[in-house]
């Protein structure tokens, strides 16, 4: 192929030669990103309602305490003490051949563990390590934006009769994603960015595909700004569909 | 008369310190009763207390006979006969005029949107906010966000409504318009308790007066006897200070 020479040092000829393969990278690392966010959201908020949640009279409030608050806290210490790749790392070779082996897996054994294993495996702890390490990120939004919440709504909500889980469910929540808004678009922005780790594991998402390419041609420059522009583009992209739902959830905000 | 609410020997602490030291009384149906007293006397964890928004410390209170503090009590079904009003409103910010009226009455007693409408109109004609109906309570003065919040509680149609110092967060301007919602109430033979500081509605409102200081129910009677003729020197205290 001939060499394409932009601004006389890049070369563009690589890029184009690839294009395939940072096209599938770009596509596994969105796909990656929006089930870490839709699944770390759905985590956070269970994990988060855990964190805060409290009951009248014993038992049921020492069951809410070693049950829920305490297994919550622990997961949440956990996940944002260690570092993320090494989650990743641990589930990877660790964690998830306990479940899924040729020999003797928990969950799925024999040729199909096998299979699933080889081209799949990559993926399953990569999304794996990433919702449950934004998960706890997410669980704290979670919790601050309840806790942020004046407590006389919790009051008027139950003294109209309504239980804790309207009251959660049609005042506190609905309140306190407004304000969970922001934060939760900055996580959905560092996961996107922290996706990037799985290459390590092997999945091929963008990083991967600079890897790859870099690997290749021994040149850096090409691949690596390449990637970094898609990865700015897509934050930008998140950035606006962030702004986008702050300025149409605001109304009739009166705070 | 039908008694609705026996107290009986309610205590409160709060950490080490006794807010509550042992309160009976009783109120009757279609009773107007006032609580006045000091602010730290501990009238409005009283208030809480009888619709189970504070825990007792000891003691019991029974709402139609009910232990509202009971392990085994529903204490959603039982909130949703009291209703309540507090001194900062506590209007749900996200929602107009019309959707805090109806929330409450939809999702608890199952009235469909139509009916739910139906009422809220009638109870903001009430109150005199029917031409606020669509509007968000950012959008409203304090004195008209409180009347909302009094036809919100009354959207459930309860049998007994308690006001926690339904003036104290208003302009000076603003306290007659609520007032006189509370009086028009009071006169339709509602079952009130009301904690407040306006001796005036008290006086004139009132079936009775409870006086609270240090956690205790000093002294209670009619108002002309609290107010007239005062037989403890606390409350003589008390009164000379705010009349």
């Amino acid at each position: 192929m001939e060499q394409v020479l932009w601004f006389g040092w890049f070369r563009a000829d690589i890029i184009s030669q690839y294009a395939g393969l940072f096209w599938r990278g770009l596509q596994m690392t969105v796909v990656v990103t929006l089930i870490c966010i839709v699944q770390g959201t759905a985590l956070g908020l269970a994990v988060g309602l855990a964190r805060v949640a409290e009951a009248r009279h014993a038992p049921a409030r020492q069951l809410c305490k070693y049950l829920l608050q305490w297994p919550a806290a622990v997961y949440v210490s956990f996940f944002r003490g260690t570092p993320l790749f090494v989650q990743i790392l641990l589930i990877h070779f660790a964690v998830l051949p306990v479940f899924i082996n040729p020999t003797d897996g928990l969950l799925i054994s024999g040729e199909a563990a096998r299979d699933l294993k080889q081209n799949y495996g990559a993926f399953l702890s990569g999304v794996v390590a990433l919702t449950l390490n934004s998960g706890a990120y997410i669980s704290e939004i979670f919790r601050a934006g309840i806790q942020s919440i004046d407590r006389g709504q919790v009051e008027a909500s139950r003294s109209l009769g309504m239980s804790f889980p309207r009251t959660m469910y049609h005042i506190i929540l609905p309140q306190a994603f407004r304000r969970m808004l922001p934060p939760l678009g900055n996580n959905a922005i560092a996961m996107l960015k922290d996706s990037s780790l799985i290459s390590a594991i092997g999945l091929a998402e963008l990083a991967y595909a600079a890897r790859t390419v870099a690997g290749a041609y021994s040149r850096y420059w090409e691949p690596y700004l390449t990637i970094s522009l898609m990865y700015w583009v897509l934050t930008l992209g998140l950035a606006y569909g962030v702004k986008k739902l702050e300025a149409r959830y605001g109304r009739g905000d009166s705070r | 008369m039908d008694e609705v609410i026996r107290v009986k020997g309610l205590t409160k602490l709060f950490g080490q310190q006794a807010v509550l030291r042992g309160i009976d009384c009783a109120i009757q149906a279609t009773e107007v009763v006032c609580v006045i007293g000091p602010s730290g006397s501990g009238k409005s964890t009283f208030l809480r207390c009888l619709n189970g928004l504070e825990e007792a410390s000891g003691g019991e209170v029974l709402v139609h006979g009910v232990s509202v503090h009971g392990v085994k009590t529903d204490v959603d079904a039982l909130r949703s006969e009291i209703g309540m009003v507090f001194q900062r409103f506590n209007l749900f910010p996200h929602k107009t005029v019309l959707e805090n009226i109806t929330l409450a009455p939809s999702k608890v007693r199952g009235l469909t949107p139509a009916q739910a409408r139906v009422r809220a109109c009638e109870l903001l004609e009430k109150v005199g906010l029917l031409e606020k109906i669509n509007a968000y309570p950012s959008q409203l003065s304090g004195g008209q966000q409180q009347r909302v919040a009094i036809a919100r509680a009354l959207a459930m149609q309860p049998r007994i409504m308690l006001f926690d110092e339904p003036t104290s967060a208003l302009d000076p301007e603003m306290v007659g318009e609520v007032l006189a919602v509370m009086q028009a109430l009071a006169e339709e033979g509602m079952t009130m308790v009301v904690v407040t500081h306006e001796m005036g509605f008290a006086r004139q409102v009132a079936d009775r007066v409870l006086f609270i200081d240090e956690g205790l129910v000093v002294e209670e009677g009619s108002p002309a006897a609290i107010f007239d003729h005062p037989q403890h020197e606390r409350t003589r205290r008390f009164l000379s200070k705010v009349l």
